[in-house]
């Protein structure tokens, strides 16, 4: 962990209620500008819940989430800039099916960032060379392969040009054969500088690049650690238990 | 391992009338038998509704009151306008139909094929110079659609957004009347006079057009957060839909007037015109909120993620979404709208059925009501036809289904 760097987001006490369901259970965390974090656990454990309280997609109920210095009220003006500077990808891609590609990506930047049609279809252009696919620009979603799309939906997020990148089971819903294509993007895009909590079961992508991992269960963290850590000597039965369930086959 | 040599060719479907045939209308006994029995049905009504319409049917009745379905008691002098006006839709129409519909020549030739062959029927000879005005008209702006698509793809647009005030302004005139002054070409016709297709077409257009901004607002209120603003919308659809329109319709012409100010007089043909637009904004309301609904969450909170207002998502991202999926039934309902206008007949107006009543009251045409209905149906079918077609046209255009 870095420690020159201030926190870029801040979690304190963080809970959440799904009417008498407690979803989270007082989340600490803190992430320093260019880390990657990983956040793993079984399926109901919080995890997307989470992530989600970070760009305010879901609202916390106590506790308090600071994300770049702004922190996160019903002020809607807050809420809009902290989504401006936060990314995110989303495990069923979510694209536009009515715009094509290059909408897509431009569309944020012309109507939020204010810029000229021109400069985000470069940029955009630029983002799709980035993630290996600048032949599809003018295809609809609906003409790509999950892959394809999953990798069109960080670019659309890069395009906003975000501090953050939030990455929701982003290879959950894609065919085996196409989970790689989108790792090797996020490897890539990780290696660059980019602060990045990933909720994933990719374990080869925590070893590869993750700076801390995080053990969600029950609403709760229940280990962090560095991937070495974590790996070679789980403190928790819980840790190990889940480790060995999805590192067995 | 398959030997590449057995492998079968596909069946090749041999084609033939009577292989057709056996195919689809022949393949089992019972099957026959329906052919048969509902072959003998179709000829048996074909040929008792042909022998009616040509042999007994006394068409007269049409003819001689053709100008009273089509526009009503719509004044002589004034009619050049009514034809000036539609010259102007026609106009639109070929500019349209060459450039959003380039591929099908049929469309083309069938709409303005029309106005050529009614020249040839045996109309009065002012009516056939207009009517080759119209020809003219919609022959030009289809070469002109053709042969610069996208350069006049915009004046296009904005002509249909100025056609509707242009033709309510065309049909209802500029000068007022004078008392014992000759009135000329340009002088204001009462809508009292306004009537047949023309009031039906107007009644028509008029409340599909204003509903359609009324029954968005609504639907999105439904949706709102404020609760004020919820509980109208919500009131206001449940409290029209629980009410039939015809009593609608006796409300704005009997209670409408109470409620105003006296000495303000307002128009009858308005009356109905703003009965009909917020009947129909509470169905249309319900029809977009359908749309809304089918909107999956992912498509809000991607973007929202992006930092996009609540009122850029649903502008950019939840509308054109959610308006796509309903054409269908936004078409479904501007025809039904359409057909319903026939209701204000019964708080007097002389729509196209309001004449079809007067016209039989006529005692030289007492008992002809087949021909005359007959006629009137079939002019609510072809029009109803017309707009189901374009519809068609305009979700394939759309690309609907590339998803």
């Amino acid at each position: 962990m870095n420690n020159t760097h201030p926190a870029i987001i801040t979690a304190r006490e963080v809970h959440k209620w799904y009417g008498n369901f407690h979803a989270l259970k007082g989340i600490n965390m803190e992430v320093s500008k260019g880390e990657v974090i990983v956040i793993f656990g079984p399926s109901g454990s919080g995890k997307s819940t989470f992530i989600r309280t970070i760009n305010r997609l879901e609202e916390h109920q106590r506790g308090e989430i600071l994300v770049d210095g702004i922190e996160l009220t019903h002020d809607v003006r807050n809420i809009e800039t902290v989504r401006t500077e936060t990314g995110m990808v989303f495990q069923q891609f979510n694209l536009f099916p009515h715009l094509t590609v290059m909408q897509n990506i431009t569309l944020a930047p012309i109507q939020v960032r204010n810029w000229k049609k021109q400069q985000a279809e470069e940029t955009a252009l630029q983002l799709l060379k980035r993630v290996g696919i600048p032949e599809q620009a003018n295809k609809f979603p609906g003409q790509l392969s999950g892959g394809q799309q999953q990798r069109v939906a960080i670019a659309r997020a890069l395009a906003m040009q975000p501090k953050i990148m939030l990455f929701d089971e982003p290879t959950s819903a894609l065919d085996p054969e196409m989970i790689k294509e989108v790792l090797d993007v996020m490897v890539e895009l990780a290696k660059s500088g980019m602060t990045m909590i990933v909720v994933t079961h990719e374990m080869g992508f925590a070893r590869a690049v993750a700076n801390r991992m995080f053990f969600f269960d029950q609403g709760q963290i229940v280990e962090s650690g560095s991937p070495e850590e974590i790996f070679k000597a789980p403190k928790e039965e819980r840790t190990k238990l889940f480790l060995s369930q999805i590192l067995s086959h | 391992m398959q030997n590449p040599e057995t492998i079968l060719p596909p069946i090749t479907e041999r084609s033939g009338i009577l292989r057709w045939l056996r195919h689809n209308l022949f393949n089992t006994w019972s099957d026959a038998i329906l052919t048969v029995v509902s072959a003998s049905l179709i000829y048996w009504l074909v040929k008792s509704l042909l022998t009616w319409a040509i042999t007994v049917a006394e068409w007269d009745v049409v003819v001689a009151n053709l100008r009273l379905f089509m526009i009503g008691q719509f004044p002589l002098e004034q009619v050049g306008r009514l034809w000036v006006a539609l010259a102007f839709l026609v106009f639109l129409t070929g500019n349209s139909l060459a450039i959003w519909d380039r591929k099908s020549y049929l469309a083309a030739i069938l709409i303005l094929g029309l106005p050529v062959f009614l020249i040839f029927l045996p109309f009065a000879p002012q009516t056939r110079i207009w009517l080759g005005v119209l020809a003219a008209a919609g022959i030009l702006g289809w070469g002109l659609g053709y042969s610069a698509p996208q350069s006049i793809k915009r004046s296009v647009a904005i002509g249909w957004l100025i056609a509707l005030p242009i033709f309510v302004l065309l049909t209802r005139g500029f000068t007022p009347a004078v008392e014992d002054v000759p009135s000329t070409a340009l002088t204001i016709v009462p809508t009292n006079l306004w009537g047949g297709l023309l009031l039906t077409f107007l009644l028509t257009v008029v409340a599909n057009i204003f509903s359609f901004p009324l029954g968005l607002l609504l639907a999105l209120g439904r949706r709102s957060e404020l609760p004020i603003i919820r509980w109208f919308s919500i009131g206001y659809i449940e409290l029209v839909r629980g009410v039939p329109l015809i009593t609608i319709l006796f409300m704005a012409q009997l209670m409408l007037p109470l409620f105003v100010p006296g000495g303000i007089d307002i128009d009858r043909v308005l009356r109905a015109m703003v009965g009909m637009t917020l009947f129909s904004a509470a169905y249309l309301a319900e029809n977009v909120r359908g749309g809304l609904q089918a909107i999956p969450k992912g498509q809000f909170e991607a973007a929202h993620a992006l930092g996009l207002s609540g009122a850029k998502t649903m502008y950019f991202i939840i509308l054109p979404q959610a308006l796509r999926l309903i054409i269908p039934i936004l078409v479904g309902q501007f025809i039904s709208m359409f057909k319903d206008t026939a209701l204000v007949a019964i708080v007097g107006l002389f729509d196209l059925l309001g004449i079809a009543r007067t016209v039989l009251s006529q005692p030289e045409f007492i008992g002809l009501h087949r021909e005359v209905y007959a006629f009137v149906s079939l002019f609510y079918w072809t029009l109803s036809y017309a707009m189901s077609y374009i519809s068609q046209r305009l979700e394939t255009s759309l690309g609907l289904g590339v998803r």
